[in-house]
């Protein structure tokens, strides 16, 4: 009887929670359920990260996607269900079209996973993959254009691509604050606004 | 085989996030509510996200050189963000259509083309 990995086990507890909540999701019929289904799943995923020693990215996940996304999304399905329980059911067909498509994606991915034999196996013994500092400050340095983990990158060519990633952080900036803007203009309520002028237009 | 002794992997990662991809890709064609629609996209963006977060681990790696290093982590955290705005317009075209059509089936919007 060989010890018990307890990463893997951990592992393999927070995989088969992740799976089976997003297989819920699609078997589900409710709208609420696969929220909630949703939200298990990504917070295994969450989990998943803390393993692979992405302590930050996990944290971010929890905060940004089950924190702010999936709050999100539950109000938009309580804005636009009609009654507690709306269910829209799919025909037998495209459920068999589906499963064939998901199949043939999923055999290949799975064989892409195991045919390259260099990730087969970790050849660094995980005890000696000591952790390299705090994540988020290599993270955030990393934003702001300085990367210490390729400071000794010998060749010089490949050392000027890795100047971090300042302009991709700029970019998204301002992709967010335009895209917040614009979903506030867009979902904006000017129906009552149609009805008022409507109601002005009749009176003489 | 015992899963609980040998070491993880970089394929276990790949099987997860490939699981979670095509549940994704099948919630997402299979779903006539647009929200539903919606919560596939956010599972394959974490299927995605995965295979970063994963050949970026330095617990993973082949090598001490391998893999993607930083950049693994710093593009998932550029998904998450992109993942969140997608979420906030895509709500704002769902509410918006539930105005006007009164209804989110996917199925209902074909005067959208065009």
């Amino acid at each position: 009887m060989e010890a018990i990995n307890w990463h893997g086990f951990f592992f393999l507890f927070f995989a088969i929670v992740a799976c089976a909540f997003a297989m819920a999701v699609v078997v589900a019929d409710n709208i609420v359920r696969m929220a909630c289904y949703l939200v298990v799943s990504l917070g295994a995923v969450a989990g998943l990260y803390f393993l692979a020693q992405a302590e930050f990215l996990g944290a971010v996940q929890l905060m940004v996607y089950v924190g702010g996304t999936m709050v999100l999304l539950v109000f938009g399905v309580m804005l636009t269900a009609r009654g507690p329980l709306a269910s829209m059911r799919t025909g037998g067909g495209q459920w068999i079209m589906a499963a064939i498509a998901g199949g043939a994606l999923l055999a290949m991915l799975l064989q892409a996973a195991f045919s390259v034999s260099d990730w087969a196996a970790p050849k660094t013994i995980q005890e000696q993959a000591a952790v390299e500092g705090s994540p988020s400050a290599r993270l955030g340095l990393g934003l702001m254009g300085v990367r210490v983990d390729q400071l000794e990158q010998p060749n010089l060519m490949l050392r000027r691509g890795m100047s971090g990633h300042l302009l991709a952080f700029e970019i998204i900036s301002v992709h967010l604050v335009v895209v917040l803007v614009g979903a506030a203009y867009l979902a904006r309520a000017k129906r009552r606004l149609d009805h008022k002028q409507a109601k002005d237009d009749q009176r003489p | 085989m015992n899963l609980l002794a040998q070491p993880v992997g970089l394929p276990h990662y790949l099987v997860v996030s490939a699981i979670l991809f095509v549940c994704g890709v099948v919630c997402m064609a299979t779903k006539r509510n647009m929200l539903g629609v919606l919560m596939g996209i956010e599972l394959v963006l974490n299927g995605a996200n995965l295979n970063f977060v994963a050949f970026g681990s330095p617990m993973l790696r082949a090598g001490p050189s391998d893999g993607l290093g930083l950049d693994g982590q710093l593009i998932a955290l550029f998904v998450i963000v992109l993942a969140a705005a997608e979420a906030a317009v895509a709500l704002a075209i769902a509410l918006n259509f539930y105005h006007t059509h009164a209804t989110v089936d996917v199925d209902r919007g074909e005067e959208l083309k065009g």
